[in-house]
Order: structure tokens, then sequence, then C-alpha cells
């Protein structure tokens, strides 16, 4: 049977993967790469990212205190070393990415801007307006495009990662117009599929972020590191969950109550509006259960508000936004106070990958929002994410290079089986299931709402347990499910319902690391265990996959360099 | 009203069933002022109906996935609000202009390749070396590119466009917006290499000036005045034959 081949295969499209597969072509001009996607790059997540990308280019900023600032947003999660080569990597991306024709925002004599973010002590986020994501990722893609030796699978849906002998060796991708399924094999493969928050009911994530590549790894037995740890930003839309974003705040925004007070003042004082993300977030949950939110059709909500900004500079540094809530809720920025609420909005946790991308398993790397290399800890800070895609894009794009220059051919005859056996397993499960009676829809839906209440900005111990058994009940129901749609072509219930198992599966590792994380740390915050314990949880949770059971916990130590753990307070 | 209601009209196709596309109408609860098109669909798919196809991802208007026709006019669906229908039935198509894969679903390889070939990275006849640092670039330089690059290549423009509709060789609205974008980027010395194909017999000067592009863009883009003005640029090529910018 005839399969592409590659010496590198990236899957997914986003700003990590179209880095790290020109990095393969830079490091390799003669190297195979091939990039398999569920969506055109241009409509990866990476798109919605409005704020900016931290590096420390400005003269009164350093290394160190960009470092410093991540290790203690992380609440001393993060490993420092990996902290370390990130903030020397990072401005030299955002130049690159100059280069690149991103089209940052400028200073008035013509150099890179950069505005405050939360939880930065200096002005380090360098930003494309407030549509900052949109245009590093329009930006590099366009760029991908001048590499020849660069093959993309455009709406390729990878269900499983091909295994020989504890060695990755590609991809089955089932090619969504034509439902066919094609083993895609490589030397090295880099998974950069983004983040999982479609698990929640309020996210900022896209329809697409459904944790694929986590999943994958996962089954394949590489562990899932703090998957306990997800973000919530302060500031979604109610209803849709649209992201506002930090620099609203970065700008100078208040947050306000229902009282027209900037309550921040009772929770992080010194930094304000500026605090990081989980404080802000828990602050807003303990007004709201103080009585102090406003009531709106969609649940609770405060205010944010920019319009003491005056209109000039809202058009200038902000005119997404002003766009956001003229359309989607019918208010002018400039005259009317923003409603806000705190949404899903990032996954810490992800595939376990050091400094280089690498997983435990041989040639498996993983770059991005899927990867937990150790960068962001408990808690990231703004703007480091898309830097992130960048610094450890670039890494994993040389690491799986040099990787596959020396690794042995790819065989034909075990592919054949594994891919017949994969092709088998999901036309059965789910193109010719019949009898199934459980709608795929409702079973997502109740998926989204337990992850809501039982693994938000608040956890307890009843809260996780029940949610684990609901999940477990879910699951049950999943293999009952009804596919209508038994084409072959664009069959997009049949790729929702791939996207169902794996977001189920994943669900049950948050949760149960969760309950394990007996602390509070970061984003995780345990109404029974307020404190944080660096006597027993100054570690990585890491979670394994087995059959039948519910997955086994590992505990893996923190890196610490030159920032020793202290409280953590702003 | 609890009980609102709103009927919408999807086309239907399946290649392997259908020999040409079909109406089927659903007629679904309204229960929120806030819904899109986009939600109604959505709520077709989880609840009536999962066999429906459709592209959608960020729901903010940035990616670009769902653009349709909705009664008649090329939209994002995503921002296409019920109420703005409402008693009306909607109409939602695939896109005009383009052929269709299955139900709301249509095929843009063609625009992935116009893309590819206008060039649509900087080009210099040097390359920095990153050591020396980023170029310099006032506001006042990005002002006079920043409108094309706000194109997130949603393909609503070129489903308005009738000389598309008439020639898919035409190279269209936004890959000369793109093409534009680079063009009048300081940091960019690529205009001669893009004018060939910007110029050719498929390019610029297929265009009639109808405007509609402009018009139904939902980022605020005017692809109709990119054109014009390469139209001026490849003429330009003939009279200064090195072109605006080396």
């Amino acid at each position: 049977m005839d399969f592409e081949s590659y010496d590198v295969l990236v899957v997914g499209g986003g700003l990590a993967g179209i880095r790290a597969a020109i990095a393969a072509v830079e490091a390799n001009p003669r190297a195979r790469v091939g990039m398999v996607s569920k969506v055109y790059p241009m409509r990866s997540h990476t798109v919605s990212a409005e704020g900016g990308a931290a590096a420390a280019l400005r003269p009164e900023d350093s290394y160190e205190k960009h470092a410093f600032d991540t290790v203690k947003g992380s609440d001393y999660l993060a490993d420092q070393e990996v902290v370390e080569a990130f903030v020397r990597e990072a401005p030299i991306e955002v130049i690159q990415m100059e280069h690149w024709g991103c089209p940052w925002s400028r200073d008035p004599d013509g150099k890179i801007s950069a505005r405050p973010f939360g939880g930065m002590t200096t002005w380090r986020t360098c930003f494309a307006a407030d549509k900052t994501g949109f245009h590093m990722l329009h930006a590099v893609f366009q760029t991908s495009l001048k590499y020849d030796q660069i093959t993309r699978h455009d709406e390729a849906f990878v269900t499983k990662l091909l295994v020989e002998d504890s060695r990755c060796v590609g991809v089955v991708a089932l090619d969504i117009r034509s439902g066919r399924f094609d083993a895609i094999t490589a030397k090295s493969v880099i998974l950069a599929t983004g983040g999982l928050g479609r698990i929640y009911a309020f996210t900022t994530n896209g329809n697409i972020c459904t944790g694929d590549g986590m999943a994958l790894a996962y089954r394949a037995g590489v562990g899932l590191k703090d998957m306990e740890m997800v973000q919530f930003h302060p500031t979604g839309l109610p209803f849709t969950g649209i992201l506002i974003t930090e620099a609203v705040r970065g700008e100078g925004g208040y947050l306000l109550n229902n009282q027209g007070e900037r309550f921040l003042k009772r929770y992080v004082p010194n930094k304000m509006e500026l605090g990081p993300r989980d404080i802000i977030s828990r602050a807003m949950i303990t007004e709201f259960e103080e009585g102090h939110g406003f009531d709106g059709p969609h649940g609770k909500y405060l205010h944010l508000d920019v319009r003491h900004l005056g209109e000039e500079v809202i058009d200038r540094k902000l005119p997404f936004m002003r766009e956001l809530g003229r359309e989607f809720v019918g208010i002018d920025i400039v005259k009317e106070p923003i409603p806000v609420r705190p949404v899903q909005h990032y996954m810490m946790g992800g595939v376990d990958a050091d400094i280089a991308g690498a997983t435990p398993m041989l040639g498996l790397y993983a770059a991005g929002e899927v990867a937990n290399v150790g960068l962001n800890g408990a808690n990231r800070l703004g703007s480091n994410s898309l830097s992130e895609c960048l610094v450890f894009g670039a890494a994993a794009g040389r690491a799986a290079t040099e990787y596959a220059a020396s690794a042995r051919p790819v065989t034909a005859n075990p592919v054949d089986a594994m891919l017949w056996d994969e092709a088998r397993r999901v036309e059965s499960e789910f193109l010719e299931k019949k009898g199934g009676s459980e709608r795929m829809g409702a079973i997502r839906e109740e998926m989204q709402h337990e992850m809501d209440a039982g693994a938000g900005v608040f956890r307890t111990k009843e809260g996780l347990a029940s949610l684990i058994e609901r999940l477990g009940g879910l699951r049950e129901r999943f293999g009952r499910i009804k596919v209508e749609d038994t084409s072959h072509t664009f069959n997009t219930e049949m790729t929702a319902a791939i996207e169902l198992d794996f977001m189920l599966e994943l669900s049950q590792t948050m949760a149960i690391s969760a309950l394990a994380r007996e602390e509070s740390r970061g984003a995780h915050a345990r109404r029974d265990f307020p404190e944080r314990d660096d006597e027993k949880f100054l570690k990585h949770t890491l979670a394994f996959r087995r059959e039948g059971a519910r997955p086994r916990l590992e505990y893996r130590d923190v890196h610490i360099t030159r920032f020793q753990p202290q409280a953590r307070s702003y | 009203m609890a009980d609102k209601r709103i009927t919408i009209r999807a086309t239907r196709y399946d290649p392997e069933k259908d020999k040409a596309p079909r109406v089927q109408s659903y007629d679904i609860p309204f229960p929120d002022e806030s819904m899109v098109v986009l939600d109604a669909l959505n709520y077709i798919k989880s609840n009536v109906d999962g066999s429906l196809s459709y592209r959608w991802s960020c729901r903010m208007g940035i990616c670009g996935s769902c653009g349709m026709m909705v009664n008649g006019t090329p939209k994002l669906t995503c921002n296409a609000f019920l109420r703005d229908y409402w008693p009306r039935s909607i109409t939602v198509q695939p896109l005009n202009n383009f052929p269709i894969i299955r139900d709301l679903v249509i095929d843009m390889e063609d625009f992935m390749h116009k893309l590819k070939s206008i060039k649509p990275w900087i080009i210099r006849q040097q390359e920095i070396p990153l050591g020396a640092g980023a170029h310099y670039q006032t506001s006042e330089q990005i002002d006079d590119y920043r409108q094309f690059s706000e194109c997130i290549n949603c393909m609503l423009c070129y489903a308005a466009c009738p000389v598309y509709g008439l020639n898919n060789e035409f190279l269209g609205p936004a890959a000369t917006a793109l093409a534009r974008r680079y063009n009048l980027d300081s940091r960019d010395q690529g205009l001669k290499e893009r004018l060939p194909v910007l110029g050719d017999a498929e390019g610029v000067w297929e265009c009639s000036f109808v405007g509609e592009c402009s018009v139904v863009c939902p980022k605020g883009v005017d692809p109709a005045k990119a054109i014009q003005q390469t139209k001026l640029d490849t003429t330009m090529r003939f009279v200064l034959p090195y072109g605006n910018r080396d």
C-alpha cells in the first residue's frame, strides 16, 4: 500500500505547528516536512489571540525579570531552566516574526512597541493592535508558503499515532473531504494541536479546540502533565465566551463591581487590574458570591470599563474590542462598560515534554498549548503563550529534524496493518454503528456543564468526586451513541464523535489529577485545601492511561534553579 | 416570548446520494435574542439532524471559517443575528461561485493556490540577519497597508464577485488585497516579482469594478481599491521598467 512519508510530520497548523515546520526546513533544507491539520491553517485557534507576545526587548527589561515574573506567576510550578531558556529565545523569535512581516505596533521612533500585561512587572508584551494572534498566524502561514519542502494535508484529522517498537513513526489521518484513512509516516512527529477548551461549556476556545493531540499521546502511553491546571481568563463576554483581551486592562481599563468599586484593591492592591489571571478570576467569583455582581440574562457579570481611555486610544490600541462590543453585544465600548465574567481560556497541562519538546516516546515531540514543557506551571502569564508557540515550536522543529537525520526509515509492513486496524475501528465505532440511542450533542453538553461545575475556578473534594462519577456515566453512555451521518464526504458528525471520545478521556485525567492535588496552587484552587503545600506538592502530576481503569498518577519534582519558592502576593 | 421559533432553510447536498443540491427546512426554537445563524445551525446539528455539515470555529468573526449565503448575501454566520431576520425564514446556502463539497461546505482549494501565487511573504533583495534586529517601521508606514492586512480569507468577497462567478481563473479580490498588503509594506521589495501574476490576463484587469467585494467584507478591507491601485502599478511597470520600489 502507498503512503506519504516524511522526515518530520507536524500535526496541527497553528502558530507552534507552522513555526516548527519552518524550523525543520531551515535546520535541514533537504528535509521533507509534512503538516497535517484538521482545518486550513489560518483557521487555527491562534487566530483568536488578542493581547500580545511577551519578550524582554526593551533596555529597561531583563531576562531575569521576565523569568522571575513567569516563575512567580506559575506559583513556582514552572521548571526554571525551561523558563530561563524561554526568556532568552522570546526576543529573537519576536524579531524573526517581524522579519516575516508581522505588523507589530510601533513606538513613535519605529521600534516594536510593548504594553503592560497581567503579572508582568514591566512593559514587555509586544502586540499588533488587539489582533496579535491573527496577525502572527497569517504572517507565519503566508511565510510558510514559500517553502516548497513543506507539504500540507489540510482538513485531515489524525485519529491515531503509529507506534512501532515504542517509537512514533507517523499517524493515521482521516481525509475529511473523502472519508479515506491514510497512513502518513515520518521519522519524527510533532504534536501542535492546541488546547482543549471545548471540554467546558463556557470557554473562549473555538470549536476545534478539543485536545486531540493530548488524547493521541495519552492513548499511545505518554503521560499527561499537570492536567488539573486550567486557566480561567477574567474577562469573557457572557453567553458567547468571546475573549475580551487583558490588554484592555493593560491599557488602563478598570474592573468594577455593582457598587462601581474597583474591587481588586481588596485582592491585589499593588497590581490592581494587572494582577495575574488566576487571582483576578477568583476575586470575581468571590464578588459574585458576596452579591456584588450584576445579574444578566446569561448569568452574573462585572463591568470592564474603558470609557476614560477615550476614543482615540481605544481605536488605535483596541479596535477589535470596539468591533466585538458593537457586533456581538450591541454596545459601544467608548460609551458603555463591557459585561464580563471569568471564562475557561487555556490549558497549562498537556503532553509531557522537555525543553526541546521531546516527549518520553522516541520520535514524538510536542509544542504549544498541547504540550507541557514546564513553562507555565500552575498559572500562565498572559502573553507568554504566543511566545511559547514560537520558542518551543522552533525548538521542537529543530530537535525533531535532528532526530530524523539519524533515525532508521519506517517500514511499510506494520504500518499497513496498523492503518487497516485503525480505519476499521473508527468506521465500526462511529460510521457503521447501528442501534445507538444516545444523542451525541446531549452527552457533549452534559460533559461541558459538569466540567464547568466541578472543575472550574474553585474546586472541592465532593465536587471532583461527583464529577468523576458523572464523567464515568457519560463515558458509558457514549458507547451507545447514535451517529446519523453515514456519508464518507465531509462527515462532521463522525469527526465530532472522535473529538468527544478524546474529550471524555481527557476530562477524566483532569478531574482525577485535580482530586489528588490536595492544595491550592495557581489556577488550582481547592476550597478544602486553601493553602499551597510545597512539602507535598511542589511537584508535577503525571497521568498515565490504564485500560478499563482510572488513570495512574505519578509525581515528579519541579526543577528549581535560582528562584526559591516564596509566598506569592501581588 | 418563550416559544418563539424561526425557520432555517438549509442547502443539503451529499454527492454520494444527491444528484443536485436540495433544500431542507428546520423549524427551531429561538429563545434568546443573542442567537446568530451559526447557533441555529449548531442547534439543528445537536438536536435535530446530526448530518448537517458546515465549517465553523472561533464564533467571533476572526477565523474566517463560517462564511455562507444568508438570504442571498455572503455573511459570516457567527455574527448574522437571527433577530435581524425574524419572523422571516432564513435561507442558508453555501457561498456562491465555489464548488460544493457537501451541504454548506465549499471547495476553496482554488483560493489556496491563488494565495500562494501572489507570493504573500516579505521579499527582500538581501535578507537582514536576525542579529541586526527588527526593521524600523512607523505607524504611518503601517497605515499604508494596515487595512489590507486585515483579510481573514473568509471568501465572502469571492462569493460576491460577479467576475469570479463567470471566470474562476480571475485572481480575485482577497488575493489581490493581500498582494497589495505586501507591495505597500515598507519592509518589502517584492513588487516586481508579484506584478506578472497581478498584471496577467486573469489578473487585476479582469475586474470590472463592481465593488461588491468591498461591500461584503466583514473586516473593512477594500479589495476593490487594492485592485484599482494595482492596475496603476501594472501600468507604471511599463513606464518605469523597474517598478516603483527597489
